[in-house]
């Protein structure tokens, strides 16, 4: 799992690649909610990722909420297949989704 | 309870059903009843999904869920099942009878090669679907149980997992894609409401909720089975279809959420309209202001609501039409068989005490014997009766080899079919499955032309092939003819020439021509198509069926058709028999080919007697067998009829009738001609069955050899018919 920084004003990019599963779930944690800062606007890069369980799927809207809780922008983008696949069956789509999130946020 | 034979019934009743399935969509385009058809096909797969689930073999009930879907809409009349549908429904038909016999040899998980074979049937089927899911249409009457009845089909599941459950190595997920392929999950919200901040949050605790509307027609049994493994673990709450809308409110009150977000997400999940849930909200209030508070417990006290009972009354009604009359029982057919022997051992030591009756010269022994030997005789016939199946079925599954082979060959044509109540033993039919089914294509494939060539000879375009069966004396009589060109008389000669089967030049009779047909590697087809005509068939077929101890025979018109006869005996166990004795030998003829005996003096060699003006062919046992002992003073003959022929077997005693049971004879005795096996005698002796067919074929033969030298009627005077 790496996390790389774009610098210049660009989103900064967190890569995570492998199983987003239970077997990682404490160092997940860690890749996921570290960066999130406030203000900022960051990116979860998800093509690499291979698998995703609940436990993954639970630390990525603990980190969407966080990230709203901040006033920080997060963004899900190339999801992979096995992302793509819980997203839909879940139907995650907005809860993730780009669109306007629904709870107002603070000015 | 036993998995493995639960096992095997549901293998062999998805066979049933399967074939009943066959039957329906094969008859569809002539039926008088369409809908009642188009039932009959939907609960087959109905039933076979259900069962399926129960066994979790998920990837039957994902295939057959489609199919479903696809006859639900044809039953609602919004797609028809004609022309296309029909042989695709056929392949799926087979799909799921292949998965099944995969089943069988003990896969349960689906491999990649039925998937894929699976997939362009579904791709297929899908493409009559529109998008819509599968609705779940109840009986009208369950919208007027309760006025406040939520107006929708979907389950409502409530889940919340336990903290422990990721740490147990169970995956939420894993549940609701098993879900998933119960049924259709209409809707389904997330609810990350349980996580903690950020900072107070174990990866490794699960805290995930999920409000689901689940569209499935299984019982909310099948639905609590499907997390039967975080029973423990997990808050699981299920409201069926169309419950009250007080229930909802129930299950909201119950839920640890906010009511009001909660009622969101069940309007989110499509569980509820946005009026429903005012509607149940006032309701609500209403009752916090005290007026209705019995009648709310009154309705939390009804823990099967009648909403549930109807649903599982629904449930109920299909599995009992598809089960039909409950009144026939399904017995091993091992236990059958050891019925049948200890039968037979009966019967031989009925025979034996019946012998030592006699011989003491007690009449009060001799007359009670005789009740007990007349009760055998019934218990006997019930006994074999147990084990005699109509041949209807197996005319039925030719159907659908009719309807494949013409579909294949492009032409058109008819199965006419009769006597299809006709009965034979279980064994017969299991056995004469495949050379029917080999004389049926045979039928379509050579007997009837093509449209033009049809035509030009002023015959219907239509082909006709049709299948009949009756009894004839001890055997059961099995037909398949055809309205085609016949055997090309011309055709088959050369061809036997040119193999070396017969000399050339040699006049044979039309029978002997048509016989020849049965001869290994013959087939005069020009035209080798993957059906027939690469010479293996026909000979097959005739060793099958005489390893049954039956015959076959072919007769044929030309420009009219051709008739196949399947000559079997009805049992194979045990039958009625004759006892005769030939010297020093007793011989026994089934009592089913036996017409007459009569007793006559004959002159030595005389080889023919006349019967009331016939000429009957005679067959002296003595010499045919060459049996030691003199020559009785009093010989008779016993005429036997195989096949509308009749043969006198000349012997030196009548013995009379006993009960034979069967036993068949070692393979060192299978090339010994006219002795179809043997039995033993009340005495312990072994006695020898003579194969009546055989004889009278022997006799023709003599017969045809001769060219039919006349009867000498000088003999006639000592005719005198003894018994008949």
């Amino acid at each position: 799992m790496t996390a790389t920084q774009h610098c210049n004003g660009a989103p900064l990019v967190v890569y995570i690649e492998g199983e987003m599963t239970i077997y990682r779930a404490a160092e997940l944690k860690q890749t996921l909610l570290t960066p999130i800062a406030e203000g900022a606007v960051l990116e979860f890069d998800l093509s690499r990722v291979t698998e995703l369980d609940s436990a993954g799927v639970q630390l990525l809207m603990l980190a969407k909420r966080t990230a709203q809780a901040k006033q920080s922008e997060l963004r899900l983008v190339a999801h992979s297949p096995a992302v793509l696949d819980v997203i839909g069956l879940l139907n995650l789509g907005s809860y993730f989704g780009d669109a306007p999130v629904s709870r107002p946020r603070a000015a | 309870m036993d998995i493995e034979r639960a096992l095997q019934t549901f293998i062999v009743e998805s066979r049933e059903l399967l074939a009943a399935m066959d039957d329906a969509l094969l008859g569809i385009e002539h039926t008088q009843d369409l809908a009642e058809s188009v039932n009959a096909i939907f609960r087959a797969a109905h039933t076979i999904k259900g069962s399926a689930s129960l066994f979790s073999l998920d990837y039957i009930v994902a295939f057959t869920h489609v199919l479903e879907s696809v006859l639900d809409a044809a039953r609602e009349g919004s797609v028809k099942i004609s022309g296309e549908l029909v042989p695709l429904l056929l392949s799926c038909g087979d799909h799921i009878g292949a998965l099944i016999d995969a089943v069988e040899a003990g896969q349960l998980e689906a491999d990649e090669a039925m998937l894929q074979l699976g997939a362009p049937l579904l791709e297929r089927l899908r493409a009559y679907l529109h998008a819509t899911p599968l609705p779940v249409t109840l009986p009208a009457t369950v919208r007027s149980v309760d006025s406040l009845a939520v107006d929708n089909d979907c389950w409502h599941i409530s889940l919340r997992f336990g903290r422990d459950v990721l740490k147990n190595r169970m995956d939420p997920l894993s549940f609701i894609r098993h879900l998933g392929k119960l049924g259709t999950i209409t809707g389904i919200v997330t609810l990350p409401d349980a996580i903690p901040p950020a900072e107070e949050m174990d990866p490794e605790s699960c805290y995930l909720g999920f409000e689901i509307a689940f569209n499935s027609e299984i019982d909310k049994a099948a639905i609590e089975n499907a997390f039967e493994f975080v029973r423990d673990d997990c808050a699981l709450q299920i409201l069926p279809p169309k419950s009250r809308i007080s229930e909802y409110i129930r299950l909201i009150e119950e839920l640890p959420e906010e009511p009001a977000q909660l009622g969101e997400i069940l309007v989110k999940c499509g569980t509820l309209t946005a009026q429903e849930l005012d509607a149940g909200l006032e309701q609500q209030s209403r009752v916090a202001s005290g007026n209705l508070i019995g009648a709310i417990l009154l309705e939390q006290g009804a823990v099967p609501p009648a909403v549930l009972e109807a649903a599982l009354a629904k449930q109920h009604q299909v599995r009992a039409l598809s089960v039909q009359d409950a009144r026939s029982l399904r017995v091993d057919a091992d236990k059958l068989d050891r019925l049948i022997n200890l039968v037979g051992e009966l019967i031989i030591a009925a025979a034996s005490v019946d012998l030592i009756a006699r011989r003491t010269r007690n009449v009060e022994l001799q007359e009670r014997n005789s009740t007990l030997s007349d009760l055998v005789e019934q218990v006997r016939d019930n006994a074999l009766q147990l084990r005699m199946v109509k041949i209807g079925a197996t005319f039925s599954r030719l159907k659908r080899v009719v309807y494949d082979v013409a579909r294949e060959l492009g032409k058109d044509i008819e199965l006419q079919i009769s006597g299809e109540d006709t009965e034979l033993d279980k064994t017969v039919v299991e056995k004469i499955g495949d050379p029917l089914m080999h004389l049926v294509r045979n039928a379509i494939d050579h007997g009837i032309g093509a449209h033009d060539v049809r035509a030009g000879r002023g015959k219907p375009a239509r082909g006709t092939v049709a299948l009949n069966a009756y009894h004839d004396s001890g055997s059961i009589v099995i037909q398949v003819s055809d309205d085609g060109a016949g055997l090309n008389r011309d055709k088959i000669l050369a061809k036997a020439v040119e193999r070396g089967l017969v000399e050339p030049g040699r006049n044979l009779s039309d029978a002997e021509i048509c016989d020849l047909v049965f001869e290994p590697g013959f087939s005069t087809a020009e035209q080798v198509t993957n059906l027939s005509g690469r010479g293996v068939g026909m000979d097959v077929v005739k060793r099958n069926i005489t390893a049954l101890r039956g015959s076959v025979g072919i007769a044929s018109q030309a420009g009219q058709g051709t008739t196949v006869t399947v000559r079997l005996p009805l049992t194979l166990a045990i039958i009625n028999g004759f006892q005769v004795g030939v010297g020093n030998t007793v011989f026994v003829v089934p009592m089913d080919m036996i017409e007459e005996c009569i007793a006559l003096s004959l002159e030595d060699g005389q080889e023919f007697t006349n019967l009331r003006g016939q000429v009957l062919p005679l067959i002296r046992l003595h010499a045919l067998f060459d049996v030691e002992g003199g020559v009785g003073s009093r010989q008779g003959i016993v005429v036997i009829k195989h096949a509308g022929r009749r043969t006198g077997l000349v012997v030196d005693a009548l013995l009379g009738e006993f009960q034979t049971v069967i036993k068949p004879l070692s393979k060192i005795f299978s090339s010994v001609k006219c002795i179809s096996g043997s039995t033993i005698l009340g005495s312990g002796e072994v006695a020898l069955i003579l194969d009546a067919p055989a004889l009278v074929r022997q006799a023709v033969m003599r017969d045809t050899e001769r060219s039919g030298p006349a009867a000498r009627g000088s003999d006639l005077a000592g005719l005198v018919p003894v018994a008949a």
